[in-house]
């Protein structure tokens, strides 16, 4: 059998088992598309790893890591208007960062075609929010294709491909995490072999590009037709189908409907199969402009339809005012329980929706009393982490009163027990600006913010920028692993994978901050002590805490034939139950055994031993391996 | 063969990617249509993981609902455990291989990591099958989910889940010594 890097690139069709991120690759090689840009974020990174794992070489289109969502999207826009197909992928509140160019490309012509891929996240699995970007597509006239199944995501991309190519239109591609994630046998066409050359086509007068006072008016005009125009294409379009399984006979006399776009109409073809009711389910996955005539016949055709989709009110509002202005003598029922905005709709909570208006046809079923199951596993910092180190560290220097502001990347799940470092967080960076904010007036409380190296790169710079400017007066540590690990372990401008590596210590030197001290986090005394000093002085201060991401490590050391097992092991004869170890540095490696005793878990413990010197009597040592 | 559910669960690093990615392609080369699905992020970093394997046409969705597992694979005890009470269905099958992995709470003493016999109430009030799996040969924890699918071979709990099919997987997703390492464990 083929590998991977092989049959994503493979020029002729084959048939095989894949996730939806990587079908997208897949599509990306097929439709000829020219430049790739992304910031990593989940759940849309395999689709990155996809396109990676095609050597430099043999791979026929540029790709970047960039700083962040915002420049990805410019780098995209930049290609596009030079002719060249280009895609852009980001997280579901990415797009709130690049959404600064991105609302303005509605309005332009793409002329070589503009593909952007979301990954949503209903049920907010991986983000700190369940946005639906749903009301970007209206707010910046972009045409929305939503796939519900990794087959659908793959055809959808070649769809919205053309689509964009045609009307030079940006296209959204709205994935959400469970269609990213999901896996299924997919039929693959043919990748075009044919040598494309980078030709510079960029031409004003494919513009206008500039949105000034005198082009602004003309520039909507045209993105309003546009969008009108394309409801032909939306009409059209294989995603906007109904299903009738169990045909469409009259129930008591009525004929009954669900309108519904993604995967919640995969749930409702399940709730059919159960029920074997005659029910029409429209499926309206080219979203955005949905088609106005299928869903006037839809409506008219029907006596009752319930719209049910995920999270916030956009197809019902919007539906419900065109049966209004159209006069349509149809019950539109929506969603009654403001829970069901909330999450991804399963088979089992579409039933819930269903049954509220048709209890007859489809029985309200006794839900499974919540479990009384407690026993949660919140996630934790890997064995060995750098970040652990650094907030036991950094929790001796603090007063009790301290205010400490998180920021995202592993270094969030600091905010957990036992640690309890972060008590806020909004966005990618937000630590500099916050943190300035809470120490204005403020003689009475210490400041200290945390930021990811990946993030200082990607949006942290401007707020510290503020901070030296305002001299404000608080501490920032940089949680420096060398990697943007919690997606994946990608490269970013600080880590000398892509280019020349871009020294933070300089940048923040260069900007002129006057207090500034690096150590490794495993040198917790010193780390203790710089955190004390940096609050000691008056305005702002950066420790960087450094040490690498020991999963990449670990995962580095085991494909080495040399290497061997470490782990640290409690001297029973030492140990007098201070439970440093346990409850306050608290490796996940150690266990508290019933008779209080503390042992490690040889499973989970990596042997770096970064917790030999949290041990008041040293009854932590290496075993013989580690010595 | 009628629709059935697969639920996998274990903690994040023990290698249940690997598991599930065994599974469907497994499930898949003994001729079922299957859909599955991951969880990633956040969750991976010492948390709860999970991957939901739908098997049969009438599949639609590939999440499991709450409650609808037939089957339970768990790389861990308080995540099977766990299972057994969110998503196993009554007269389900729950197979587990029994390390501890310790939550916070239960290492800060403020909750109990569950015992056998609060194992075996859970499944005999839904009416269920356990197997629990322990091998003192393994070489290295992250091999222990080939541990579980060579004890799935044997149990025959889904037709045509053969050693073959399981070998053929392993070879396309593993090379070098570490498939030879997992071949033998099989």
């Amino acid at each position: 059998m083929k590998k991977f890097a092989d049959m994503i690139i493979d020029p002729e069709p084959w048939e095989g088992l894949i996730m939806g991120n990587h079908a997208l690759a897949r599509a990306m090689f097929e439709a000829g598309v020219k430049v790739v840009t992304t910031y990593p974020g989940s759940p849309t990174p395999e689709i990155a790893d996809a396109i990676l794992s095609v050597p430099v070489y043999k791979r026929p289109l540029h790709f970047e890591y960039a700083t962040n969502e915002k420049v990805a999207t410019e780098i995209a826009f930049g290609s596009t208007i030079n002719g060249h197909l280009s895609v852009v992928f980001f997280k579901s509140v990415g797009l709130n960062v690049a959404s600064d160019s991105a609302v303005q490309l509605g309005l332009m012509n793409m002329v070589g075609g503009l593909v952007i891929i979301l990954g949503d996240d209903p049920g907010a699995n991986s983000s700190q929010n369940e946005q639906d970007n749903r009301h970007f597509a209206r707010m910046a006239y972009i045409p929305t294709i939503e796939p519900a199944t990794p087959t659908e995501a793959y055809h959808a991309f070649h769809d919205a491909a053309e689509l964009s190519k045609k009307h030079q239109i940006p296209v959204f591609l709205r994935m959400t995490t469970h269609v990213c994630h999901a896996k299924e046998i997919i039929k693959f066409g043919k990748i075009n072999t044919a040598e494309h050359k980078y030709e510079t086509l960029f031409d004003v007068k494919n513009g206008p590009f500039l949105p000034i006072t005198k082009s602004v008016f003309p520039l909507k005009r045209k993105a309003i037709a546009r969008i009108a125009a394309i409801e032909e294409d939306s009409e059209n379009s294989k995603f906007n189908i109904i299903h009738s399984p169990f045909g469409s006979d009259r129930i008591n006399g009525k004929r009954l409907g669900v309108i519904s776009s993604s995967m919640p109409v995969l749930s409702i073809l399940e709730n059919l199969d159960e029920v074997k009711q005659p029910v029409d389910v429209m499926a309206l996955n080219f979203s955005y402009p949905w088609p106005r005539k299928k869903v006037r016949s839809f409506l008219k055709d029907h006596d009752e339809v319930i719209i049910i989709e995920e999270l916030d009110r956009i197809m019902e509002n919007e539906i419900k005012s065109f049966a209004y202005d159209e006069d349509i003598n149809c019950k539109i029922h929506t969603r009654s329980d403001s829970e069901d905005l909330m999450g991804e709709l399963g088979p089992e909570r579409t039933w819930k929706i269903i049954s509220e208006v048709w209890p007859v046809e489809f029985p309200v079923k006794e839900t499974t009393a919540a479990s009384s199951f407690t026993n949660h596993r919140i996630p934790q910092m890997c064995p060995g982490c750098g970040h652990r180190s650094a907030f036991h560290a950094i929790k001796q220097a603090l007063p009790a009163d301290a205010i400490t502001v998180g920021d995202i990347g592993c270094h969030s799940l600091g905010f957990f027990k036992p640690y309890n470092m972060g008590q806020m967080l909004l966005s990618m960076g937000h630590s500099s600006g916050t943190a300035a904010g809470l120490s204005i007036g403020n003689k009475t409380r210490k400041v200290l913010g945390f930021i990811g190296d990946s993030t200082f790169f990607h949006a942290g710079l401007p707020a510290i920028i503020n901070a030296v400017l305002y001299d404000h007066d608080f501490t920032l540590v940089v949680m420096e692993n060398g990697t943007t690990a919690m997606t994946g372990h990608q490269p970013h401008a600080g880590t000398g994978e892509i280019g020349e590596k871009i020294s933070i210590d300089k940048v923040l030197e260069s900007l002129g901050v006057k207090f500034l001290k690096r150590v490794d986090t495993y040198q917790q005394k010193k780390l203790t002590e710089y955190v004390k000093e940096a609050m000691d002085h008056k305005g702002f201060a950066v420790v960087i805490a450094s040490h690498p991401c020991m999963l990449k490590f670990m995962r580095g050391q085991r494909k080495k034939d040399s290497y061997t097992a470490k782990h640290v092991i409690v001297d029973q004869n030492i140990c007098e139950n201070h439970n440093v170890c346990l409850e306050d540095f608290a490796c996940p490696s150690f266990i508290r055994n019933d008779d209080g005793k503390i042992t490690v878990n040889e499973d989970l413990c990596i042997g770096d031993g970064s917790c030999k010197q949290t041990c008041p009597v040293t009854a932590i040592d290496f075993d013989k391996e580690g010595k | 063969m009628k629709e059935f559910n697969i639920y996998m669960c274990g903690v994040g690093g023990q290698g249940i990617g690997l598991l599930a990615e065994m599974m469907i392609r497994t499930c898949s080369k003994a001729g079922y249509e299957v859909k599955g699905v991951d969880t990633h992020g956040l969750a991976q970093r010492g948390g709860t993981v999970v991957s939901h394997l739908r098997i049969g046409k009438k599949v639609h969705t590939p999440l499991v609902p709450p409650g609808q597992a037939d089957i339970v694979i768990a790389l861990e005890r308080l995540e099977a455990l766990r299972a057994v009470h969110t998503m196993m269905k009554d007269e389900g099958k729950v197979i587990f291989y029994d390390v501890r992995y310790q939550t916070v709470d239960n290492r800060l003493g403020t909750q109990k990591y569950p015992d056998m016999d609060e194992f075996e109430i859970a499944v005999k009030s839904k009416h269920g099958q356990v197997v629990r799996v322990f091998r003192d040969d393994v070489p290295d924890p992250r091999m222990q989910n080939v541990v579980l699918i060579s004890e799935l071979i044997k149990l025959e709990w889904i037709d045509g889940f053969s050693k073959k099919f399981v070998v053929e997987s392993l070879t396309e997703l593993m090379q070098g010594k570490g498939l030879e390492k997992n071949l033998k464990l099989l």
